[in-house]
């Protein structure tokens, strides 16, 4: 259960006692209701639940425990214990922007 | 869900990290030195074990059983009926999550209460039922409130606003259930055969930790408290095998990026201010005492049942269902007659192959290729 | 259940135990997204398709664009020019005038850019709480060059998958639109007219000669060597691989890391607890290609501007036919299974 995800915190506003702010999930921006997190602060990540956020990610948690796994992955990979990853395709990649591809003038809104 | 194109999500992709996987996962099966069985009590985690295939990295010594945490699954069907109910009167607008949609009741679910005309209204946020109510003064808004200890911070600040602004087109019907009641429940069983406890970091998010390790202490029985991601549930398997291999029994909290001990006492103390624990019929596992939460009296203006005076009614499964023992972990759902033949996503006959965090779906739409094999 | 409109399952089962019985011919029992027949030596593909998007205007286009690129893109699935659209539409009364003109003039603009023409077409009023504001139909017809057998039973065990590029654009578009999943977004529907795309794959030859026949071009070009192209629309990539999976009883495989999707399509599918091989595409096409020749077909997929993003993401197989499976970016294998009604956001 509990669809929980981290995004980042771009500004925050105070409306008749309500705290809300502009959250940013990869790419995608929403407003999310800040009430449970009074210390969260711009620039920090909350994980965002049904529009509300319930806790401010502990950046320094979890640098400590990524730093320890990414030991164990870095490790495994040169025990070659890791499964070499599902293979990319080797051609040129793509551009790394996602920019969209000219579409000419087919568009009309 | 990554593409070609690597951007990096914070706090999501590390957690998805291949080479980290394969080392928690070689670990785990290097330490496991008997068979262990670990349940999983969240959906959300059963989800992602299914979905990213964990349970065939961790090797033929650990066993992953799935558990009740999933709120979909367990919303009484008496709840669903009455929200049908409620979806058929002309003048209400009945909104949802949209995981509540395709939910059988006993004869029907919400998705065919709205092809037949009824107003419902898929929701990613209670607020937006707010909105709908303030926009319509003419319609009577009703919020199926569902959800675990995650969700109910959110549902009690709806009706908290709903009453601080005098909405008075506004109710919810509420079904919110509580997790350590139900793993009590579970584990007081003599048929519990789980040794292990993987908590539900969201839940925890917001409740910290105590009631686990309390839980702990009383079955002398490891948990670790995760999260979502599939390094995430590495790990915490990786930690209770550590503490079952050194006969420990101890609450760990693999996920303190975003649980404390503590948890979050603002979020609760809106839990308090609206909800009340009561007891809680669960689908498939019966009453369990204490194990949900119902709307205070001074909410009563704002509680669907009372506004609309609906009855309580029993009603009784598909006896073919056996739900009931897939969420105790007791049977998988491989082990159900029906499994795929007479139960599949389209017809489900009991709400775990509805949802898919409910572990049937689960299994039926990720895995079933295994069983043929 | 009437879950059935969103292209997955359930529609699947509403045309096998009502409309296949009904009209019994070779044509429709091939169940691809349009026909192709022999009239007098030439061959016409006809397609049709009727459009009830919500809401009707969207970031990248509308519903009248949206109709013009959807029944080209499935005469192009079989390799045909497309030459002509009708264009029927059913109003609710009292439906905004202006709002029509703006379709419209949407659903002109995208014919000529595409150069095709609307030749017919039809006007329905129907009375205020029928009709959901506006449905268009259109039907198409093309040329299919002689020789050219694209169809959803011709992949074979060893064929390549190509994906001409990002998905789930068009369908998180629409959502974003739709009351309470907004978000500020830089989203744009895909939707575009992909019969010059084919066009460049189906050329994709060295030694072409402007004097041949269609036959011997066909024959020339790597255009032989493409099994099926197929645009995957509802119900998104998974029931365009699963249609094709089943239909040639072969296995598919995909590599989850080759997938391309966009930053924001995956925030909006992490927010929203969707799955982006589930969400509608309208301006995508998966073409299933010899092995031999997908390395030269997607050089040309990428020269196009609609292709630019494509990629080889899997393999046919012969490993569990009627079923796709993806490895996952762990090296895990799970079942990509055909979505039973529309994908909804959920919380759990």
């Amino acid at each position: 259960m509990c669809l929980a995800v981290p995004g980042k915190v771009l500004d925050s506003d105070e409306t008749s006692g309500v705290r809300e702010g502009r959250v940013q999930f990869a790419g995608i921006v929403r407003r999310v209701r800040l009430d449970f997190v009074p210390e969260a602060q711009v620039g920090d990540y909350v994980m965002v639940h049904v529009g509300f956020a319930i806790s401010r990610v502990d950046a320094e948690e979890a640098e400590r425990t990524l730093a320890l796994l990414s030991e164990m992955g870095a490790l495994a990979g040169e025990l070659g214990l890791a499964e070499p990853e599902a293979e990319a395709d080797t051609l040129e990649p793509a551009p790394a922007d996602g920019s969209k591809a000219d579409r000419g003038d087919d568009r009309r809104d | 869900m990554t593409g070609a194109i690597r951007d990096l999500v914070k706090y999501i992709d590390e957690y998805r990290d291949h080479r980290i996987a394969h080392a928690l996962a070689a670990e785990i099966r290097g330490r496991a030195s008997r068979k262990w069985v670990l349940m999983e009590i969240c959906g959300g985690q059963t989800h992602t074990i299914m979905r990213y295939g964990l349970d065939e990295l961790l090797g033929d010594n650990i066993e992953l059983v799935h558990g009740p945490g999933c709120p979909v699954c367990v919303t009484p069907l008496e709840t669903i009926d009455k929200a049908i109910e409620l979806a058929s009167l002309s003048d209400v607008t009945l909104v949802s999550y949209g995981d509540m949609l395709r939910v059988p009741g006993s004869h029907s679910d919400l998705f065919q209460a709205k092809a037949k005309g009824g107003d419902v209204r898929v929701a990613y946020t209670p607020l937006e039922a707010l909105k709908i109510a303030r926009a319509h003064p003419e319609r009577r808004v009703v919020f199926l409130a569902i959800g675990f200890e995650t969700t109910a911070p959110a549902n009690a600040m709806a009706a908290w606003q709903a009453r601080h602004e005098g909405l008075r087109n506004f109710s919810m019907l509420v079904s919110q259930v509580l997790v350590p009641p139900a793993i009590r429940a579970l584990m007081s069983s003599p048929a519990n055969r789980v040794q292990g406890f993987i908590a539900p970091g969201h839940v925890c998010t917001v409740m910290g930790c105590d009631e686990y390790e309390a839980l702990a202490r009383d079955f002398h029985v490891p948990f670790v408290v995760t999260g979502f991601e599939p390094v995430d549930l590495l790990q915490a398997v990786l930690l209770l095998v550590k503490q079952l291999e050194a006969g420990s029994a101890q609450l760990e909290n693999q996920y303190a990026r975003s649980v404390q001990a503590h948890g979050n006492p603002v979020a609760r103390e809106i839990m308090q201010q609206v909800f009340a624990v009561a007891d809680q019929k669960w689908r498939g596992l019966g009453m369990i005492p204490s194990s949900g939460l119902r709307l205070r009296d001074e909410y009563a203006d704002y509680d669907a049942v009372k506004i609309f005076g609906l009855a309580d009614i029993t009603v009784e499964e598909p006896a073919e269902c056996v739900s009931a023992q897939v969420l105790q972990g007791l049977k998988k759902p491989t082990d159900c007659s029906a499994f795929g033949s007479r139960c599949t996503p389209e017809n489900p006959l009991g709400a775990p192959m509805v949802s898919s965090e409910g572990a049937c779906a689960a299994y039926y739409r990720y895995r079933r290729h295994t069983a043929d094999n | 259940m009437l879950g059935h409109g969103s292209g997955g399952k359930l529609s699947a089962e509403l045309v096998r135990s009502i409309f296949l019985p009904a009209f019994q011919n070779p044509a429709l029992a091939k169940l691809n997204d349009q026909a192709v027949m022999n009239v007098n030596g030439v061959r016409l593909a006809f397609t049709t398709d009727s459009f009830v998007v919500k809401p009707l205007f969207f970031p990248g286009g509308n519903i009248g664009s949206l109709a013009v690129h959807g029944t080209i893109n499935d005469l192009a699935m079989a390799g045909a020019r497309p030459l002509f659209l009708s264009a029927a539409f059913i109003l609710e009364e009292g439906f905004s005038l202006s709002e029509l003109r703006r379709v419209v003039d949407s659903l002109s603009q995208a014919a000529t850019d595409a150069n095709v023409q609307v030749v017919t077409g039809d006007t329905k009023v129907v009375e205020k709480g029928s009709g959901d504001q506006l449905f268009i139909n259109t039907a198409g017809i093309g040329l299919v060059p002689q020789g050219l057998e694209l169809s959803a039973d011709q992949a074979r065990p060893g064929d390549k998958i190509l994906l001409s590029g990002f998905i789930g654009d068009h369908g998180i578009a629409i959502l974003a639109q739709r009351e309470g999943l907004e978000f500020e977004s830089a989203i744009q529907s895909d939707s575009a007219a992909l019969h010059g795309l084919v066009a460049e794959m189906l050329e994709a030859s060295d030694g072409i000669s402007p004097h041949d026949t269609q036959e011997q071009r066909v024959a020339a070009t790597l255009g032989g060597a493409i099994r099926c192209l197929r645009d995957p629309t509802r119900g998104g990539l998974s029931s365009a691989l699963n249609e094709i999976a089943e239909q040639s009883k072969v296995g598919i495989q995909i590599e989850e890391p080759t997938i391309p999707i966009r930053e924001e399509v995956r925030g909006a599918c992490e927010m929203l607890g969707l799955d982006p091989l589930y969400v509608a595409n309208e301006g995508k096409l998966i073409a299933i290609v010899e092995a031999g020749a997908a390395e030269p077909i997607l050089q040309a997929m990428r020269r196009h501007p609609l292709g630019r993003d494509s990629r080889l993401i899997g393999t046919v197989t012969e490993r569990s036919p009627g079923t796709v499976l993806m490895r996952t970016a762990l090296g895990t294998t799970r079942i990509v299974d055909m979505l039973a009604g529309d994908q909804l956001p959920r919380i759990c």
